[in-house]
């Protein structure tokens, strides 16, 4: 195989994972660069911006907490788009993504449930409500523990690729329930100060830090998923490769 | 009953400590996967397509 054919000149060129490989490694220091400036810019702004006249200190809190929670959904959403790619075009890294995505939602909803916790504690007087969105929120956390058991549960990828994208698929009905769950129901959570048809009603003290801290977040998101599915990859010739000196092996104690 | 910037360091040291685990956890997968590809290959068993490569080669 020469260099020429490793190019990347369409999306679907990356379906090669030895293609993805050479692309990450190209990728990953500039995404990981990228990430700490923005971060480093994200936290300075995070500190250094005035506090709320009525929530006081806490309005940092905020900066992580919103993040992370836009970070679990967005996070699920590429494991559905994944999962669409395992079941219609059986693209064969569809089911390295939604695989390496996994641990990485769990970790930003967990986030999420514990700074909304630590926020909730001082401004609401209690850690937790089962209301509609902290409720769907955590039921979306319990979806990344399943799929995480279930796709260590199966020794054959290939197998386990199918079932889990359509569990991916099922679970997806709860994005739009976390999003419009403050608008449905009576909830103790806010709605939406952000993300509105009618524009942000936040203040821009809040909302540039709030903006700078989601590009770090996201940033770190495409770092960690891109370098967890490289190790899946490396993972799965692990595998192979054992497979085939077992096979080796075997021929060879046959033959006389 | 801690005071507000006591929740606002708690909630940033949670983050802190779950995103360098993170990120020590996805390092450190990668590391241990390339040692076992290393292994492999010293032991002189190669992926068909890199053998086919190394045959083109020769």
């Amino acid at each position: 195989m020469s260099d020429n054919s490793l190019a990347i000149r369409k999306f679907s060129d990356l379906a090669n994972p030895t293609r993805f490989l050479a692309l990450a490694d190209r990728v990953l220091p500039w995404f990981a660069a990228l990430t700490v400036l923005t971060f480093a810019a994200g936290l300075w702004l995070s500190f250094t911006t005035e506090g709320d006249y009525q929530q006081g200190e806490t309005v940092r809190i905020m900066y992580v907490h919103v993040p992370s929670a836009w970070l679990s959904m967005m996070c699920y959403t590429v494991m559905a788009i994944s999962a669409l790619g395992t079941l219609v075009w059986r693209h064969p890294l569809a089911d390295v993504s939604a695989k390496a995505a996994a641990p990485i939602g769990a970790c930003f909803t967990f986030l999420a449930l514990v700074t909304g916790s630590l926020w909730g504690k001082p401004m609401w007087g209690t850690w937790w409500v089962w209301d509609a969105r902290l409720t769907s929120v955590f039921v979306l956390f319990l979806m990344y523990l399943g799929l995480m058991a279930l796709n260590r549960a199966m020794d054959d990828p290939a197998r386990s690729a199918r079932v889990s994208a359509v569990l991916v698929l099922v679970g997806f009905v709860n994005i739009p329930i976390i999003k419009f769950s403050v608008e449905w129901w009576n909830t103790l959570h806010q709605p939406a100060s952000v993300m509105r048809l009618d524009g942000p009603t936040i203040d821009p003290e809040f909302l540039w830090p709030l903006i700078v801290m989601a590009a770090g977040f996201t940033l770190l998101f495409f770092t960690l998923h891109i370098a967890a599915m490289r190790n899946e990859i490396w993972r799965r010739r692990v595998t192979s490769l054992r497979r085939q000196a077992a096979r080796n092996a075997g021929r060879e104690s046959l033959a006389p | 009953m801690m005071s507000h910037a006591a929740y606002v360091f708690a909630s940033y040291a949670v983050a802190f400590a779950v995103v360098v685990g993170l990120v020590v956890w996805v390092v450190g997968d990668g590391r241990a996967r390339q040692r076992e590809l290393k292994a492999l290959e010293a032991a002189g068993i190669r992926r068909r397509s890199a053998e086919a490569t190394a045959g083109e080669a020769q």
